[in-house]
């Protein structure tokens, strides 16, 4: 054991395996030493196993109606109570990790490639291209995203989709900022100077080798996003525009909780507390992953 | 000569890393007089750190130990915080590294000066000023007035560094730490800064610490040098003998100058592997 | 910008100091509002797209679903519907640049009108939420950066994460919940209790200002006892957001060379911290404050909604549900507006007044 990990350590590996190995297991150590990146991982590991085993964690059907059991206070059988048409709260809110996921994970394959790219083809090729692509961004990094998400999805219709695509449209232009900054770090590093020398084509150059090095940052950064994004879907449901009912999202309850805050207080409550929830563990684990991948750009040790 | 000023007894540094705790300074003893002093080698030999461990600069997690750290018979490490500022500045004070980065950029090199001033003693505004503009002109700055009202920006590097000699001398403080105060400034102006201090070094009756990678330069302008490397001390010298030095490790950073009038077709390195020279 | 870094004094050595610096701030005022304008020209092609994508007949929403054809097509020409798209976007921003927003189908009245009504609502909340952020999260961030890692960091650092990860709207509830009805420390949603409502003649429509300016103290204490719940809640988020970024930037300041220097002159910890690291972010604090600001008013949006509050965030989510486009897009276009001049006029004060920039 001691040997392995001495061997991981060495400074002056003999192999570019080793090497490589050497950076995972330190990166890796220096997320398990963070305790709270930790608790990131953890509650982003639970809101998957939530999503993927939904109907065997659920204790109820989430969308069944019980007019006899409405508005019951937590209890034994209903963890998290009932809310007005007496469907069990806990199993919804485990259903809603579905919607969650799944327009997180949308916002991330819509945004972050387009951003990656435009931001790499902006800072390599500079000159007019890049002039063009940031002004562009620049319009749109200065516009009020969740404004503009709002006018968006009462122009495309209420939905999970249209959310998504909303919240998408609103930003990818961050993306492409990292990206071109990213890009004009290495730009007129030897290493690409040696490739262009080599004959390589722009476009290989562009996506084998520029990109993957703009992929820690993005990274760190989609992480830190996913909380903002949760928040905004979650707005959006709440207001009616995102998921419909009878769709369990956590948005939509708390509106529908609205109406018996006062008196059945856990129906908007228990929601709001699993937003909570899996924001942080996205903050907490963008935090860690920022300290390991990319430690110039957050706070200094 | 008279007793030291400050006397140093296996001074060590310590810093937590991820494989155990390093030493950066391992155990060195010195003492300062009002002399002058050099310190000599190469980068991460320890040498900074030990100028910046007397100022008690060093932060947490960084660790600071010694058998004896006597300043003007207080032991340093005895000190309050407070007790510690009054040193700070007015007794023992430093010369930093770059002026782009030791000045701050937002307030012009009279306020700067001045507050060197104030941090130790009320004196009237007027009085402030004109001893500002006095030592000014004592760094051999032209124009005073019109330098003091500028920006740090707006100087020169050679400025720069006279304005930072002049803010460490204005409280007249009985030992000078330079920290490598010309490395980050133009080969032309290196040597005018450096007899600025020296000059003043004298006038005032001081004890200097110059520290340096460059031996050459630090056994000109110091009485006596102690050559560092990995956190301890290899060798000191009087520094008219430094053709009698025994050390390897000293011979080799002498051999290592290149002089106008030789022929050579490699320059030896140094070998850096614990310090041990083959 | 390159022309803010390219004339270094060396190479305007022939021309006076001022006349450098009066000749450059001309220069960048001039590429400022070349920016600023079209920003806003792209906020207008923005809500113009959105406009044109809506399911919904512009036509039939005004002339009614019943309307004969021939009075459909008088309509619609009469809107410029038959032009082509660029035409009708420069008769758009033309309308916008005179002040005509369209009509609200719910309100029967001019779109700027209404916002003209409800937007100092929405103005006094948020002012009221930057002052709670700014007053205790630039403290709280030095502090915080001052003593790293003790125990009071590790909590404004949970704060500041809290804030990342609370929806606005759910904190909206539970602090209704609790401060409202449970320990009733401060009045329900509205502005004021019913039976004050249009006492006090709008001056400013600032209704703390107002009531103050017309002498009814009683119509004040009521007016602060509503809007200190929602104002909290915008100032907790903005404390949030300002206490973590001025801890950061205090902690590089911290790290910075210069801070050192002081520290070796002997200067008390206090001023090191205040005077040297402080004095420094001052300018960089000013945009985080601004863009705080910005997104204050943006996200009164789903404060509003909880409160009742009769600001233009309540006007638009209002107007969401009634399908009233011209109104979701006059609201959009203003909120807008508001959010990219803070925007863009902090980024500008920033680097005029930077000293390293100059």
């Amino acid at each position: 054991m001691t040997t392995l990990s001495h061997w991981l350590t060495d400074d002056s590996p003999a192999s570019r395996l080793q090497a490589r190995l050497g950076r995972w297991y330190r990166m890796g150590l220096a997320l398990w030493r963070n305790r709270l990146a930790m608790l990131g991982v953890a509650i982003v590991l639970a809101l998957v196993i939530l999503a993927v085993a939904a109907p065997y964690i659920a204790s109820h059907d989430p969308l069944v109606q019980d007019l006899t059991r409405r508005l019951l206070p937590p209890s034994g059988d209903n963890w998290m109570g009932t809310d007005e048409l007496g469907r069990d709260i806990w199993s919804r809110v485990v259903f809603g990790a579905r919607i969650t996921l799944v327009i997180v994970a949308m916002v991330a394959v819509l945004t972050a490639p387009i951003g990656l790219l435009l931001g790499a083809i902006s800072g390599y090729l500079g000159g007019w291209i890049d002039r063009l692509i940031m002004g562009v961004t620049d319009i749109f990094l200065s516009m009020p995203k969740l404004i503009l998400a709002l006018a968006l999805v009462a122009a495309l219709g209420p939905g999970i989709e249209n959310a998504g695509i909303a919240i998408a449209i609103t930003s990818w232009p961050a993306y492409t900022r990292i990206a071109r900054a990213e890009t004009l770090t290495f730009k007129n590093a030897e290493f690409i100077a040696a490739m262009r020398l080599q004959g390589a084509s722009t476009a290989r150059i562009i996506f084998a080798h520029v990109l993957p090095l703009c992929l820690s940052s993005m990274i760190v950064r989609v992480t830190l996003d996913m909380a903002g994004i949760i928040l905004t879907a979650a707005g959006l449901g709440f207001i009616g525009l995102g998921a419909q009912p009878p769709l369990p999202e956590w948005g939509a309850m708390i509106a529908r909780g609205r109406s018996f805050i006062l008196d059945q207080w856990w129906v908007a409550t228990m929601p709001g507390f699993a937003i909570v929830i899996v924001s942080l563990g996205f903050c907490l684990l963008g935090d860690g992953l920022r300290d390991v991948l990319d430690p110039k750009s957050g706070d200094r040790h | 000569m008279t007793k030291p000023l400050l006397e140093v007894e296996n001074l060590r540094v310590t810093f937590p890393t991820s494989r155990g705790d390093v030493d950066v300074v391992a155990g060195i003893s010195f003492s300062l007089g009002r002399e002058r002093l050099g310190i000599v080698g190469e980068s991460g030999s320890g040498k900074s750190m030990t100028g910046r461990s007397i100022l008690r600069l060093i932060r947490p997690p960084g660790r600071v130990r010694a058998d004896l750290f006597r300043f003007d018979g207080q032991n340093l490490l005895d000190l309050s915080e407070r007790q510690m500022r009054a040193i700070r500045g007015a007794r023992i004070s430093m010369v930093m590294q770059d002026p782009k980065f030791a000045l701050n950029p937002v307030m012009t090199v009279g306020e700067q000066i001045a507050e060197a001033l104030r941090a130790h003693g009320n004196l009237p505004r007027r009085e402030v000023s004109a001893r500002v503009l006095d030592m000014l002109a004592a760094v051999r700055i032209t124009d005073p007035k019109r330098v003091a009202s500028l920006y740090p920006h707006e100087v020169s590097g050679g400025m720069g560094q006279r304005v930072m000699i002049a803010m460490m001398l204005i409280p007249e403080p009985d030992i000078l730490i330079a920290d490598e105060p010309t490395s980050a400034l133009d080969v032309s102006v290196q040597a005018q800064v450096l007899d600025i201090i020296d000059e003043q070094v004298r006038q005032r009756g001081m004890g200097l610490m110059l520290i340096s990678h460059d031996l050459a330069l630090v056994s000109h302008y110091c009485d006596r040098v102690i050559v560092m490397n990995a956190g301890r001390i290899v060798e000191t010298l009087d520094s008219g003998q430094l053709g009698a030095a025994s050390h390897p490790y000293t011979r080799a950073l002498i051999e290592a100058v290149p002089r106008l009038d030789e022929t050579r077709d490699w320059l030896p390195t140094l070998p850096r592997a614990g310090g041990e020279v083959a | 910008m390159s022309s803010l870094s390219d004339a270094q004094p060396a190479a305007t050595g022939k021309m006076p100091m001022g006349l450098v610096r009066a000749w450059r701030l001309v220069s960048f005022i001039v590429r400022f509002a070349a920016s600023l304008l079209l920003t806003f020209l792209g906020l207008l092609a923005i809500t113009f797209f959105i406009g044109r994508i809506v399911p919904i007949d512009p036509v039939l929403a005004v002339v009614g679903d019943r309307a004969p054809r021939a009075v459909y097509e008088a309509a619609r020409l009469k809107m410029g519907l038959d032009q082509p798209q660029i035409v009708q976007f420069i008769q758009y921003v033309g309308a916008v640049l005179s002040g005509d927003l369209g009509l609200s189908v719910s309100s029967g009245r001019p779109v700027v009108q209404d916002l003209a009504e409800v937007f100092p609502a929405t103005l006094e909340m948020a002012t009221l939420g930057i002052a709670i952020g700014v007053l205790l999260g630039v403290p709280m961030g030095v502090e915080a950066a001052a003593h790293r890692n003790s125990f009071g960091d590790q909590i404004i650092r949970v704060v500041g994460l809290a804030g990342y990860a609370v929806p606005a709207f759910w904190l909206g509830l539970v602090g209704l919940a609790l401060f409202y009805a449970r320990l009733q420390w401060v009045a329900g949603p509205g502005r004021l209790d019913v039976f004050y409502d249009g006492i006090v003649e709008p001056v400013t429509g600032l209704l703390l200002v107002d009531s103050l300016l017309a002498g009814e103290t009683e119509i004040f204490w009521n007016a602060v006892s509503h809007i200190l719940l929602p104002a909290a809640i915008l100032g907790f988020f903005s404390l949030a957001y300002i206490s973590r970024m001025t801890r950061s930037l205090m902690l590089d300041q911290l790290g910075q060379e210069y801070v050192t220097t002081a520290r070796v002159k002997g200067v008390s910890e206090r001023l090191v911290i205040w005077r040297h690291a402080f004095r420094p972010i001052l300018v960089p604090l000013i945009t985080v404050i601004g863009l705080s600001y910005a997104s204050l008013i943006e996200g009164s949006v789903m404060i509003e909604t909880i409160f009742s509050w009769p600001g233009i965030g309540n006007y638009l989510t209002t107007a969401l549900l009634n399908a009233d486009m011209a109104a979701v897009l006059g609201a959009t276009l203003v909120i807008g507006g508001v959010f990219i001049a803070i925007n863009k006029v902090c980024d500008g004060l920033y680097r005029v007044f930077d000293p390293r920039s100059r």
